[in-house]
């Protein structure tokens, strides 16, 4: 695949560095002068100096043949039209955004930008989901697909504790797709039997969260 | 008399600003910096609140600014900010979330200028225009 990154920061550098030792070919562009020659110490060939909206700078690091578009500089305004530009003039099939300023994603959204990562979003996803007294972590939206994937931990006293996974009755709409226990991940099977401690990754329609987060807690004071 | 909102009140922003409000036009300036509400002042004889202008302290980006410049409301927007990222991000803004009938946006760069141009924004370049009176002077070398 090939990926071009705007934006040689620390998210940019460190996506470029992991990009290319999965083997993928990588070109970042970064306007700041000496900051590209800092990583340019390291990524070499693989990073170019320019303004990334700028468009001879896009078409020199090869924009035209681009699989993947990354803007991940600290600028909302640059990142927005650095996607723009790759997926309606240069037609390149896949973008991620950066948004900086959470309260920017709606302009993303109402320009077509998508996805957009905003750092502050997924952590403040992270509090909202840990605060609870249950162990749920929302680990994924797949807003366009109309999905949610969540993460939970089964808790002593947890009422699916003992059960075999086609006898937890999950509400329409809901599936476990894989357990971790012990450290280890597999994909469970129909007769699987849950244990205390497992850490349980459903796919689940939006809105069903909370039922779910409820079937599966500590309902010990209710079997007492 | 129409409605304009005009965000970035620089050397261009303010001059089209005060010619519009002298044509009669309702005229509102949206600005970050301070300054520019002086430079709106500067040559006329009153204040620009008192010759009947609006002015908001505020980002372009910031949607409880552009709101409060009117934008809800607005006829015409011009994006003459001295960025260009934030003019074409504004006015692509305006035209396609608040469906302001006219939008005019001034880019430096010629290339993007043209190819947003192509995508049906009302671009207007002073690079290119620079361009062509240079080479217009130079004929005659």
């Amino acid at each position: 695949m090939y990926v071009v990154i705007a934006g040689a920061g620390k998210v940019g550098w460190n996506l470029a560095r992991e990009l290319i030792s999965k083997r993928h070919e990588v070109t970042v562009i970064e306007s700041d002068r000496s900051r590209y020659l800092t990583v340019e110490q390291e990524l070499e060939h693989a990073i170019q100096y320019g303004d990334a909206t700028e468009l001879w700078v896009l078409e020199r690091a090869g924009i035209n043949r681009a699989d993947l578009t990354i803007a991940v500089t600290g600028d909302d305004e640059d990142n927005l039209l650095i996607c723009q530009l790759a997926k309606e003039k240069y037609l390149c099939e896949r973008i991620i955004a950066r948004v900086n300023n959470p309260r920017n994603r709606q302009y993303f959204e109402l320009l077509g930008i998508q996805p957009a990562v905003s750092a502050t979003d997924l952590i403040l996803r992270l509090i909202e989901h840990e605060v609870p007294s249950y162990g749920t972590v929302h680990l994924l939206d797949l807003r366009d697909e109309q999905l949610e994937i969540i993460e939970l931990e089964v808790p002593e006293g947890s009422g699916v504790i003992g059960t075999r996974i086609a006898d937890v009755n999950l509400p329409d709409g809901s599936l476990i797709i894989s357990i971790l226990r012990e450290g280890r991940g597999f994909v469970p099977k129909a007769d699987t039997v849950i244990e205390k401690g497992d850490e349980v990754l459903l796919v689940l329609d939006p809105g069903l969260e909370e039922r779910i987060t409820e079937q599966f807690a500590s309902n010990r004071s209710e079997a007492a | 008399m129409s409605f304009i909102l005009i965000v970035g009140a620089g050397r261009v922003g303010s001059s089209v600003a005060r010619a519009m409000l002298a044509a009669g036009h309702e005229v509102s300036v949206l600005d970050e910096d301070p300054l520019s509400h002086e430079r709106l002042d500067s040559g006329m004889d009153t204040t620009w609140e008192d010759a009947g202008g609006r002015f908001t302290l505020g980002h372009g980006l910031e949607i409880d600014a552009l709101r409060e410049a009117g934008i809800e409301e607005a006829d015409v927007f011009i994006a003459s900010t001295d960025g260009d990222n934030t003019n074409l991000t504004i006015s692509q803004i305006a035209a396609k979330h608040y469906q302001v009938p006219r939008v005019i946006v001034r880019v430096m760069d010629p290339a993007r200028a043209e190819w947003y141009a192509e995508q049906g924004l009302h671009t207007i370049c002073p690079t290119s225009y620079a361009i062509e009176m240079f080479e217009r002077a130079l004929e005659e070398v």
